[in-house]
């Protein structure tokens, strides 16, 4: 196929050129050999949850319209869906987990190759927490929150405490109406399993409301904790550059791609690689040095805290290893194609797995242990500058570099909207609120290749920008959006329209912000309860003239995050329809009734600019509710106007 | 932010510390590191870095922790290509140059050339600061305008500082452009410079820009009750009460941006006749930041709308314009074309109530010659009778209305006017007559801003002029029988007669925890606000801040505490103040807003107490200045043996009655003594003390400047004090 069919992005057209001058295989050539891909599998309708199936129901109402436990295809499905959330919702909440610990031993131990990066936020975080700070040592606040943070996933009595303090509190009243107000993050995740299992419940909405539980966990929890305890320890991200997409490896240097999702070994990678001593190493087997870049999420983690580049998104994993000048590519979690295994066999390139979670054929195992972090990371750097001089045959770098500006966080928008004296948010809400910025969308998730590669997040982003929706981004959407440029500031002025195009000159930002990895997806939701505490656009987040999108979503998180998000109050449209279509009153309640439980629904839109037609009339929809669409006169304040100004 | 504006602020801000870095470390080498420095008589240090960071700069060395505070600041400069965000690294750059401004100008103050030169005033004190401080507390004047440069010519800077008067703003100026002023070119276009007619022209450098900025802080500090370092509070405060914004005439230069950054951080918008870049996203102001190439002729227009300043001009039918700023505008004899009273000749002014059928509403009446009938510099008499009548009118509002003529004149350009009653004396300028300005005027002035301010409690208004000799002095004595009959009245007036006080809460949008309790024997501490006026201004608008309380039970007579007035004083102040005694400076005493006019102090080892008036800026026996008295009196705390109070309370026989009355008065300026003498005289005689002798047992700055001298002092003279209880 026409490499220029599968991906938009310009590196991936040339190495896919290169793919099949060499004849090797990608996840594009193994979606065409899985076609026509499984009727029953797209439409939700397969239930194998018991070993009296597998069961399907018939769409086209011939055959059987139950299962033989007499699951009809509303059931099914439903199980199917939620069961989708308890992955995902597991999958960011055990990486949340996994933050934690690395946060309890670097707050018990000296020794430790962590420590608190950021005590300002971690006073905030602790105060959300109820936490004493006044007048207490920062090892003793940690240490509280460290408890209190990892009683959020197991605990057996009351409801998550983070979802309590942190969405505004007419969400938390919808929530409470509904009873889907999150009790513990593992909680709701095994609460899935149960109610999934043979012989549990049927009604499709009441295991909808456990999927909308959990996906809240994970949003408000899980992925929440991640990200504030991955600010506090590693630092958190500043507005920093970045370069983007395969031309950032190089051919001269020792290159490390790390690959995956968490920070917590990539972020001591990026830091023994400075070691003079590996450095020089490098240099004597003939490189110039070493060159530590990302792929996927890890790439996010790094990039927002240190700036360093990221080689690509979820689909050029397979690209950036067929390159030839990767010495290892060391990967911990998640988004990981077992295809790297066999394929890392055919170059020099080490593929090195470090999480027992996460082991692939084909690939050494160095198990990273949090207490010997930068030993092991040492010994790997070490490994890659040996395996520089196994390099075979040609190196195939495509020239193909851009910049961009990423590390916008829900607290430093105070900053960058007020400096020091005036930090607030409330230069945005005004610039909403007077139309200069219509609404807000999030455009995030991953690759997919039944749409061509980066060519719905970039189609939709731009579209966007140009009505004046302003865009942030996480996860490989953002990574999409960087190598296209849009991430630089000047893209303010050549995609936006004018009212938002002034916003960003205003505030020397790009029009659209890169708020992080897939678990920063948190960012987005602290972004918007902030927007509402400003004051201004309503009581809820379901008030905000903003939307969501995945427009090539592939992973079982996205549905989580998609899911948490509708459960937040936000209108989400994905490209591919969730796997629903064959059970018509699951659709109806996803993609409308829904939004009457919690002001937010489902839409599922394959063409990008159609979504982002969709998303901008919700967005107006919004304006018009919110009364903010009537065209106001000036208010001019005399006296008594101005006396009842508050000052606060 | 524009990118060009921010880095041109940036840069601009670099420039200015690396003066401020220059000028201190020259400061330091001549007058050495403990050198003290200030900013002449204030209570709040170098102001916008005191209410911004909560550094107290007392000497040079101080100065060294602030420029590590510019330098912390101070952000990198814009890069040409994929910067980073920069609104607020520019703000912060904004705020870094005013502080490193404010160090060039104090050690200006110490190794030259001194900021106060010629027409350039410098620092405004404490003592201007409360005094033009109420205007923006009580809404007289909206805002200021900080002119930065010089407009194209002088006519067209005497055009927008017309403009900006008559439309209550102060102007403050700074800066130069093309070798000139603002200030200069109006001096050349003999217009009147100084506090009095709100043209205050600080410096010709932008660094004096920071007198503006230190001024917004400084209020903030006095009547808003914010603390010293509560920057948020502080600029916010700004933004949403003092409504001032910048006009930039002239070429815009780095560090002219760098300064406008800062002001952005009050919200305060540049509004300039160049054609610079344009900030029209909103958020840090309320409205525009920037908005740049507009027509001299409409810039002030546009810079009220960009502010979002909404300013009610009285249209009137006069030659002249009226404003409040011209309230202060003198007339020399030279400029004078005829003056009336004063001595001179035979004049008066009264208002009287009649009865709705006896006025015919704007009916202007002149008996006599007009203006016209004498050659310029020349004298006339005058008799002005105001007659009004309104369903709500009282006769009790007489003298507050006509109190209300002094103010009404003197606000119209060409016109001036002091005294009262009979001892009334105007003038008219040249340009006035010039302009066509006649007798009826003034009636159709009264006439217009009568309905204007009193429209609710006044239906019909008319106003006779009189000029003919007889006819005033036959007038003037039915005038005088009046004025007796309500001297006789109000002096009479007690706070037993009333079972009505009333609150005054004016200043609650700047002090929000001060609530004053005005009585008969008690006026406002501002001076403004008698409980007659207080009355007048409930009935005028009975929704607004002076509200009438039906004191309840009496709890305590001495000290003057009632239940219902205790617990009108929890509920508006917001539950922080518990009790409030009408009577002590020791037991619950009131609190105070700001607006004083004196500060009451116990002098402990005296057994008495002094007062300082807001005028006398020199050391007091207790050790501080009026200024920073005023820092520990006022924000709405109750300090015991602290109040702030009017002139006229010390004058009240109910004057601090619970510590024994003004027996305890052992030191007052000599300025006070000379202002109250009159009436203090009289009361002293009442009480027993013996008059002139009492007055002469007091304390001033010429007998005694410490605590040690005053009980010196009074000893030798023999003053009561020594037979009273202690007060505490």
């Amino acid at each position: 196929m026409d490499p220029k069919q599968r991906s938009s992005d310009k590196a991936a057209q040339e190495m896919l050129k290169h793919v099949n001058e060499t004849g090797l295989e990608t996840a594009w050539d193994r979606f065409e050999q899985q076609e026509p891909q499984c009727g029953f599998g797209k439409l939700g309708l397969c239930c194998r949850n018991c070993s009296m199936g597998p069961c399907r129901i018939d769409p086209f109402e011939d055959g059987p319209q139950e299962g033989i436990c007499g699951a009809n295809a509303d059931t099914i499905a439903a199980r199917n869906l939620v069961r989708m959330i308890a992955a995902g919702a597991a999958a960011h909440s055990d990486h949340g987990r996994d933050i934690a610990h690395t946060f309890k031993m670097a707050v018990e131990s000296d020794s430790c190759d962590y420590m608190i990066k950021d005590e300002l936020k971690l006073r905030e975080v602790a105060a959300r927490y109820d936490i004493k700070i006044e007048g207490r040592e920062t090892k003793e606040i940690a240490a509280d929150l460290s408890d209190a943070v990892m009683a959020e996933f197991g605990k057996q009595e009351g409801t998550l405490v983070s979802a309590a303090a942190y969405p505004p509190p007419a969400r938390q009243k919808v929530w409470e109406k509904l009873g889907v107000t999150p009790r513990s993050i593992d909680r709701e995740i095994v609460e899935i399993m149960h109610r999934t299992h043979i012989g549990v419940g049927s009604d499709y909405k009441n295991l909808v409301k456990q999927g909308i539980r959990a996906s809240l966990a994970d949003g408000w929890g899980g992925s929440l904790i991640a990200t504030e305890l991955s600010d506090i320890l590693f630092g958190s991200p500043w507005p920093i550059r970045f370069g983007a997409n395969l031309g950032v490896l190089d051919e001269k240097q020792v290159n490390i791609v790390v690959h995956g999702h968490e920070p917590s070994l990539s972020d001591i990678i990026v830091a023994v690689s400075q070691e003079p001593e590996l450095i020089k190493m490098s240099k004597d087997k003939g490189a110039e040095g070493i060159n530590i870049v990302g792929m996927c999420c890890t790439a996010n983690e790094i990039l927002m805290r240190h700036g360093i580049p990221v080689a690509g998104n979820f689909l050029q994993q397979e690209l950036a290893l067929m390159t030839g000048a990767v010495e290892v590519m060391l990967v911990d979690v998640q988004c990981i194609m077992p295809a790297l295994g066999s394929l890392s066999n055919c170059f020099h390139t080490k593929l090195i797995t470090t999480s027992p979670k996460c082991k692939i054929a084909g690939a050494e195992h160095i198990e990273f242990e949090e207490d010997r972090a930068a030993e092991i990371a040492r010994q790997i750097v070490k490994l890659a500058i040996e395996n520089f001089a196994n390099r075979q045959g040609k190196v195939k770098i495509p020239n193909v570099t851009e910049h961009g500006i990423a590390g916008f966080t829900t607290e430093n928008i105070f900053y960058h909207l007020g400096g020091r004296f005036r930090a607030s948010y409330r230069p945005l809400n005004d610039n909403i609120i007077n139309g200069r910025i219509r609404g807000a969308a999030g455009v995030v998730g991953c690759n997919n290749p039944k749409q061509m590669h980066d060519y719905g997040h970039l189609t939709m982003i731009k579209e966007l920008i140009k009505n004046d929706v302003l865009v942030v981004s996480t996860g490989c959407s953002a990574i999409a959006a960087g190598k296209a440029g849009l991430m630089r500031p000047e893209a303010a002025a050549k995609y936006c329209g004018k009212g938002l195009a002034e916003v960003c000159e205003t505030v020397g930002i790009p029009p659209v912000l890169h708020v992080g990895s897939c678990v920063d997806n948190s960012r987005i939701l602290t972004v918007l309860a902030n927007v509402v505490a400003e004051g201004g656009l309503g009581e809820d987040i379901s008030d905000l003239p903003v939307a969501g999108a995945a427009p090539e979503w592939m992973s079982e998180k996205a549905v989580s995050i998609g899911m948490y998000f509708v459960a937040s109050g936000v209108f989400t449209v994905i490209a591919e329809p969730l796997p629903v279509l064959g059970a018509p009153n699951l659709t109806r309640y996803l993609t409308d009734e829904i939004e009457k439980d919690l002001g937010g629904k489902w839409a599922f839109e394959r063409d990008p600019i159609k979504a982002a037609g969709m998303m901008i009339e919700h967005i107006e929809s919004k304006r018009d509710a919110l009364g903010i669409n009537v065209e106001k006169e000036r208010k001019l304040y005399d006296m008594e106007d101005r006396r009842a100004l508050v000052v606060e | 932010m524009s990118k060009i504006i921010a880095s041109a602020a940036i840069r601009g801000a670099h420039k200015i510390a690396k003066q401020a870095e220059d000028i201190l470390s020259r400061a330091i080498k001549e007058k050495g590191k403990d050198c003290k420095v200030e900013f002449p008589n204030t209570g709040y240090y170098i102001p916008i870095i005191y209410s911004m960071t909560g550094i107290a700069v007392e000497k040079l060395a101080d100065f060294e922790d602030v420029m590590k505070e510019i330098k912390d600041l101070l952000p990198g400069l814009v890069d040409d290509e994929l910067w980073t965000p920069y609104l607020g690294p520019t703000l912060d750059a904004g705020m870094a140059t005013l502080f490193a401004e404010e160090i060039i100008e104090a050690c200006k103050y110490l190794i030259g050339p001194n900021p106060v030169d010629g027409i350039w005033l410098g620092a405004a004190d404490d003592v201007i600061l409360r005094e033009r401080g109420i205007q923006f507390v009580d809404g007289t004047a909206p805002g200021f305008a900080a002119v930065a440069g010089a407009a194209p010519d002088v006519e067209t800077a005497v055009n927008i500082a017309r403009k900006l008067q008559e439309r209550c703003l102060y102007v403050f100026m700074s800066a130069h452009h093309n070798g000139t002023t603002f200030a200069e070119q109006l001096a050349s276009g003999g217009v009147q410079l100084g506090w009095e007619t709100r043209l205050v022209p600080f410096g010709r450098e932008i660094t004096s820009a920071i007198y503006s900025l230190g001024f917004a802080s400084r209020a903030a500090l006095s009547f808003g009750g914010v603390k010293a370092g509560d920057y948020r509070r502080n600029l916010l405060y700004n933004k949403n009460r003092i409504f001032a914004f910048v006009l930039a005439l002239g070429k815009v230069t780095d560090e002219w941006y760098a300064t406008a950054a800062g002001a952005i951080n009050y919200g305060f918008p540049t509004i300039a006749d160049s054609d610079i870049p344009e900030i029209l996203p909103t958020g840090i102001c309320t409205y525009e930041h920037v908005v740049s190439n507009i027509p001299h002729s409409e810039i002030v227009e546009k810079a009220i709308e960009v502010r979002g300043l909404k300013i009610k001009v009285a249209k009137i039918d006069i030659p002249v314009a009226h404003s409040p700023a011209f309230e202060g505008e003198r007339i020399r004899k030279e400029e004078m074309y005829c003056e009336f009273g004063g001595q001179k000749t035979v004049s008066f002014e009264w208002l009287r109530m009649r009865e709705i059928g006896e006025v015919e509403d704007g009916k202007v009446e002149v008996e006599g010659p007009d203006v016209d009938s004498v050659e310029a510099g020349g004298k006339m008499p005058l008799g002005i009778v105001v007659e009004v009548a309104g369903r709500k009118m009282q006769t009790d509002f007489e003298p507050v209305l006509e109190r209300q003529i002094h103010t009404f004149m003197n606000e119209a350009q060409g016109l001036w006017h002091m005294g009262q009653r009979d001892l009334n004396w105007v003038r008219i300028s040249k340009d006035a007559a010039k302009a066509g300005f006649k007798l009826e005027h003034i009636g159709k002035l009264l006439h217009a801003m009568y309905h204007e301010q009193y429209s609710s409690i006044l239906d019909k208004v008319q106003v006779k002029i009189y000029t003919d000799e007889k006819q005033v002095a036959a007038l003037r004595e039915q005038a005088h029988a009046v004025y007796a009959e309500r001297d006789a009245r109000l002096a009479g007036m007690t706070d037993e007669d009333v079972g009505t006080f009333y609150s005054c809460t004016l200043c609650q949008s700047f002090a929000p925890n001060h609530v004053c309790i005005v009585s008969p024997e008690r006026p406002g501490l501002c001076g403004a606000y008698s409980w007659l006026d207080c009355r007048a201004a409930y009935e005028i608008v009975p929704t607004g801040p002076n509200q009438p309380i039906s004191k309840g039970n009496c709890i305590e007579p001495t000290i003057g505490q009632w239940d219902k007035i205790n617990a009108f004083v929890l509920k508006t102040s917001g539950g922080n103040v518990e009790r409030m005694s009408q009577y002590s400076m020791i037991t619950d005493p009131m609190t105070s807003c700001g607006c004083f006019e004196c500060i009451s102090a116990v002098l402990p080892s005296t057994g008495g107490i002094m007062i300082v008036n807001r005028e006398f800026a020199e050391m007091t026996p207790c050790g501080m200045k009026f200024s920073t008295l005023a820092g520990t009196v006022g924000g709405g705390n109750q300090t015991p043996g602290f109040i702030g109070h009017s002139k006229h309370y010390i004058n009240s026989r109910k004057f601090i009655g619970a510590e024994g009355g003004i027996r305890r008065i052992v030191w007052m300026p000599t300025m006070l003594k000379e202002e109250i003498k009159d009436t203090f005289v009289r009361r002293a005689e009442e009480f027993g003390l013996g008059g002139e002798e009492f007055l002469a047992r007091i304390a001033d700055e010429t007998t005694a400047a410490t605590e040690e001298e005053t009980l010196e002092f009074i000893t030798k003279a023999g003053h009561p004090v020594s037979s009273l209880e202690p007060m505490f």
